[in-house]
C-alpha cells in the first residue's frame, strides 16, 4: 500500500506524517496532496474560534462526545501560537482532550502558527484536507486564541462558532467590525458567571441589526449559552451546528456551493502564492542573488522594497 | 526560504505524582530553544503517551517522573512503541531515578536519563546533537 492509500484508508501514522510533511513544507507532500485531493469534499468542518480563556478547547472536547455518540469520526486540529523570538511554541489544546486520547475514531493534531497570522496556521487548510481524505466525518478546527480581526476561519469552515464570555467589553465591542461579524453560531461560556444574559442581549442585538441589513432567506445566527466544563449546553450547540448544516445543504444548496468555492478559492491562493513565492526565490538564488543581499541593499539605501520588486516581477514573470 | 522544519517534542508526566513543576520548565525551556513542544499535563498513561506521540508525529517524548514508577512506565512507554512501528521516535527521561537503574533503562532503549541537577543548557545543547526531525514520508525507506 502506498501512502495515499494508507491516507485513505485512515491509517493514524500515515496521517500524522503527512500533516507533518504538510506543515514542515517538504516538496513531496504537495504531490500527496494532490492525489488526496479527489478523496475530499465529505466533511463537515466546523471552527471555534474566540479569544485566549474563553474556553475553545473545553468546548472542542465536549462536542466531540456528541459527535462520537452519534457513530461519527472526528479530526481536531488545534492552533497554537508561535513565539516570534524563538520560533518555539508551547501547544496546549490537548490536556482539556484527554478523554479522546484512546478513542481510535478520534484523531487530534496540534498546530503552532509558525508566523502565520490570520488565526490559523498556513498549513491548516491543507491538514483539513488530509482528515477530510482521510475519512473524518466532521473536522472540528480550534484557532489561536484571536483578538478581533483574524477571520480566516470564516472561510475554511463550513460553520464558525464564535466563543465569548461575559464581561468581555461593553456593548460597543459588539458593533466594531471584524470577528464579530463572522459567527454563524455565538457562543457564551461559562455562563454561570455574572453578566451572562446581559451578554447574550447584546449579540441579540447586533444580530438584530444585521439582519435588518439583509433582505430576507439568510441564517439568522444563533446564541447558545453554556457551561462547558460542566457539560451544560452542549446538546443546544450541537443542535445549533446542525441545524447551520441543514440550511446550508438542504433549503439553500446553493449556500453549500458558495462555501465550497470560498474554500476552493483560499486553498488556491494559498497554493499559488506558496509556490509562486518559492519557485521566484528560487530564481533569485540561481542567480547568485539573495533575500538578504537585498535587504542590505534598502538598507544601504542603494535600492528600496518596491524598486526591486519591481524588477524581480519583470525579469521574473515575463 | 527559512527552513520551516521544527523538532517537535512530547512532554509528559506518566503516572500518578502530580508534580509537574519541572515538567514546565523542561517544556518552556524546548520552547525556548525554537521546539515545538506538546504539553499534555499530569496523570498519563503510557497508552495515552504513545497514542499522542503517534497522532502528533513527534521526534522525541521527554517523560518526566519522580514517582519511582519509572520502571513499569517507561518499558510499557517503548513496548508500546513498538507495537505500533515507531521506535523511530526517541524517548528520554527525566527526573528522580535510582542509580542502578539507569543502565537497565538506557539497556531497554531510553535514549538519556536526566538527573536533578542537570542543567537546561546541558539539555538543550543533548537534544540539539541528538534528536533530529524526521525524514519526509516519502523518503523514508522501509517504512511499514
Amino acid at each position: 500500500m502506498d501512502i495515499i492509500e494508507r491516507v485513505v484508508s485512515g491509517d493514524i501514522r500515515s496521517i500524522a506524517r503527512v500533516l507533518r510533511d504538510i506543515d514542515d513544507e517538504i516538496p513531496t507532500a504537495r504531490g500527496v496532496l494532490r492525489e488526496l485531493y479527489p478523496h475530499t469534499g465529505k466533511a463537515y468542518i466546523v471552527g471555534f474560534t474566540g479569544s485566549p480563556g474563553v474556553g475553545k478547547s473545553a468546548l472542542v472536547d465536549q462536542i466531540a462526545i456528541h459527535y462520537r455518540k452519534a457513530g461519527k469520526t472526528v479530526g481536531i486540529l488545534a492552533v497554537d501560537p508561535t513565539s516570534p523570538f524563538t520560533g518555539g511554541a508551547i501547544l496546549g489544546d490537548r490536556i482539556r482532550m484527554q478523554r479522546h486520547f484512546l478513542d481510535p475514531g478520534v484523531f487530534i493534531r496540534s498546530i503552532a502558527t509558525r508566523g502565520h497570522f490570520g488565526g490559523l496556521s498556513r498549513s491548516t487548510n491543507d491538514m483539513v484536507n488530509v482528515l477530510d481524505a482521510a475519512g473524518k466525518d466532521v473536522i472540528l478546527v480550534e484557532t489561536v486564541g484571536v483578538g478581533q480581526d483574524e477571520v480566516e476561519i470564516a472561510n475554511s469552515a463550513h460553520t464558525t462558532v464564535l466563543v465569548t464570555i461575559p464581561g468581555m467589553g461593553d456593548d460597543i465591542q459588539a458593533i466594531k467590525a471584524g470577528i464579530m461579524e463572522i459567527g454563524n453560531i455565538f457562543v457564551v461560556n461559562k455562563a454561570d458567571r455574572e453578566g451572562s444574559r446581559k451578554t447574550v442581549r447584546e449579540l441579540m442585538n447586533l444580530i438584530e441589526l444585521r439582519a435588518r441589513r439583509q433582505n430576507g432567506g439568510e441564517w439568522e445566527p444563533q446564541i447558545v449559552e453554556t457551561e462547558a466544563i460542566k457539560s451544560r449546553g452542549i446538546q443546544e450547540l450541537y443542535d445549533a451546528i446542525d441545524k447551520h448544516k441543514t440550511y446550508l445543504m438542504a433549503t439553500h444548496s446553493e449556500k453549500w456551493r458558495e462555501v465550497a468555492e470560498k474554500r476552493a478559492r483560499i486553498l488556491l491562493m494559498g497554493a499559488l502564492r506558496d509556490n509562486m513565492f518559492k519557485a521566484i526565490l528560487e530564481r533569485i538564488e540561481k542567480r547568485g542573488s539573495s533575500l538578504d543581499e537585498m535587504a542590505q541593499k534598502i538598507v544601504d539605501k542603494q535600492s528600496d522594497p518596491y524598486t526591486l520588486v519591481q524588477q524581480i516581477l519583470e525579469s521574473e514573470l515575463k | 526560504m527559512e527552513n520551516a522544519r521544527k523538532l517537535r517534542i512530547l512532554v509528559a508526566k506518566p503516572g500518578l505524582d502530580g508534580h509537574d513543576r519541572g515538567a514546565r520548565v523542561i517544556a518552556r525551556a524546548f520552547r525556548d530553544a525554537g521546539h515545538e513542544v506538546i504539553y499534555t499535563g499530569c496523570h498519563q498513561t503510557p497508552e495515552q503517551i504513545v497514542s499522542t506521540a503517534i497522532q502528533e508525529d513527534v521526534d522525541m517524548i521527554g517523560l518526566s517522573i519522580l514517582s519511582g514508577a519509572h520502571t513499569y512506565s517507561f518499558p510499557k512507554v517503548i513496548d508500546l512503541l513498538k507495537e505500533n512501528n515507531a521506535l523511530d521516535i526517541s524517548v528520554v527521561g527525566g527526573g528522580i531515578f535510582p542509580l542502578e537503574d539507569i543502565p537497565k533503562l538506557k539497556g531497554i532503549g531510553i535514549k538519556e536519563i536526566f538527573e536533578p541537577g542537570a542543567k537546561l543548557t546541558d539539555i538543550i545543547e543533548w537534544v540539539g546533537a541528538n534528536i533530529k526531525p524526521r525524514e519526509g514520508a516519502l523518503q523514508k525507506h522501509g517504512y511499514h
